[in-house]
């Protein structure tokens, strides 16, 4: 590869930008396409353009043809949006990193966000209306309250409702959670869509401590990240 | 570990003036741990990041890298069961896998 081609490839996956780095294996020829022009020494038909980026939307790499060309995908790294840095988002940060998700904290709380402890993640200290208008979810978005405070809680919530975020959770025991769907219901979501909503969060692992807890959300999340990838698939 | 990452660290060990050689599991079949797209970075000094197996053909494209940094061509390498190598450096599980390793340069 050559190091213009690598930086190039770089600064789209840094933007944000799906795109593919295309090799002939038996000659070592790239292209890079993408959002943008097609850069590179391999010559493509447009047949194989449209494979291409058939393979980006789908986020597959892999062989194309019968012939020796290789399609590597790069698509933008899932999120994980936290709404409340506590004790469980500083366990819940680093695994989160660990496992590919881009993290993202919100809390209005100045004193809890620069806590020291929430290192790579994005912070953004405001109130969660604005905060999550700030983050905008999307499909490739997870979002997780911790707060269990309604007046931060249920606005994070409501707007991860209103958004197409693949995973919504919501820390709190059932009751807690119970009481939530109420106050949600009654500011006119339907069932389906509180359906969406995991609480108590995390998969039943019996977790006590904030980084057991912060293992239990990582697992539903990317449970629920993969199975929607094979039901695509 | 994220895609970014070996990525990175050739773009690291090339700004501190070493060479570096980039590999990637191109195809699979049957069983295997790492999937297509899955980066292995390596430099002149057998250091490495990421993987393309699950440790079991590591030495092998380390190898297989450092002739490519020396040489500039790159190399396509097949592992699995029907593989001459499998006596040294097959894949236990009993899948096939394919890797493409080329000199960043």
């Amino acid at each position: 590869m050559k190091s213009n081609l690598l930086s190039d490839l770089q600064a789209r996956i840094a933007a944000h930008h799906p795109c593919a780095l295309v090799t002939d294996t038996t000659t070592g020829a790239q292209a890079l396409i993408g959002t943008g022009e097609v850069v590179g020494t391999l010559a493509l038909t447009a047949e194989a353009q449209i494979e291409i980026n058939r393979l980006i939307a789908a986020n597959k790499s892999g062989v194309i043809g019968e012939t020796s060309i290789f399609v590597r995908t790069y698509s933008p790294s899932p999120r994980m949006i936290i709404v409340g840095a506590v004790h469980i988002a500083q366990s819940l940060v680093p695994m989160a990193q660990l496992a590919g998700f881009e993290a993202i904290v919100i809390d209005p709380r100045a004193a809890f966000l620069t806590s020291g402890k929430l290192a790579g993640a994005t912070a953004i200290e405001e109130w969660p209306d604005d905060g999550m208008k700030e983050a905008r979810p999307d499909a490739r978005t997870a979002v997780v309250t911790l707060t269990h405070d309604p007046k931060l809680d249920d606005p994070a919530l409501a707007a991860a409702l209103r958004s197409p975020a693949f995973y919504i959770g919501a820390l709190g025991s059932r009751k807690t959670h119970e009481k939530r769907l109420a106050r949600l219901k009654a500011d006119g979501f339907s069932d389906a869509d509180l359906a969406r909503i995991r609480g108590p969060v995390g998969l039943n692992i019996n977790a006590i401590s904030p980084a057991e807890i912060a293992v239990s959300i990582v697992a539903q999340v990317i449970e629920t990240l993969r199975a929607e990838a094979k039901s695509k698939a | 570990m994220s895609d970014t990452q070996a990525l990175d660290q050739i773009s690291a060990w090339r700004a501190a003036g070493h060479k570096a050689a980039l590999a990637t599991v191109v195809q699979t079949w049957g069983s295997s741990p790492r999937p297509a797209g899955s980066h292995m970075a390596i430099n002149d000094k057998s250091e490495f990041v990421g993987s393309v197996s699950g440790g079991c053909i590591e030495g092998a494209v380390i190898d297989a890298a450092r002739e490519v940094m020396a040489t500039g061509q790159p190399k396509t390498l097949d592992f699995g069961v029907t593989n001459e190598m499998a006596w040294d450096v097959g894949l236990a599980c009993g899948g096939k896998v394919r890797v493409f390793v080329e000199a960043v340069e």
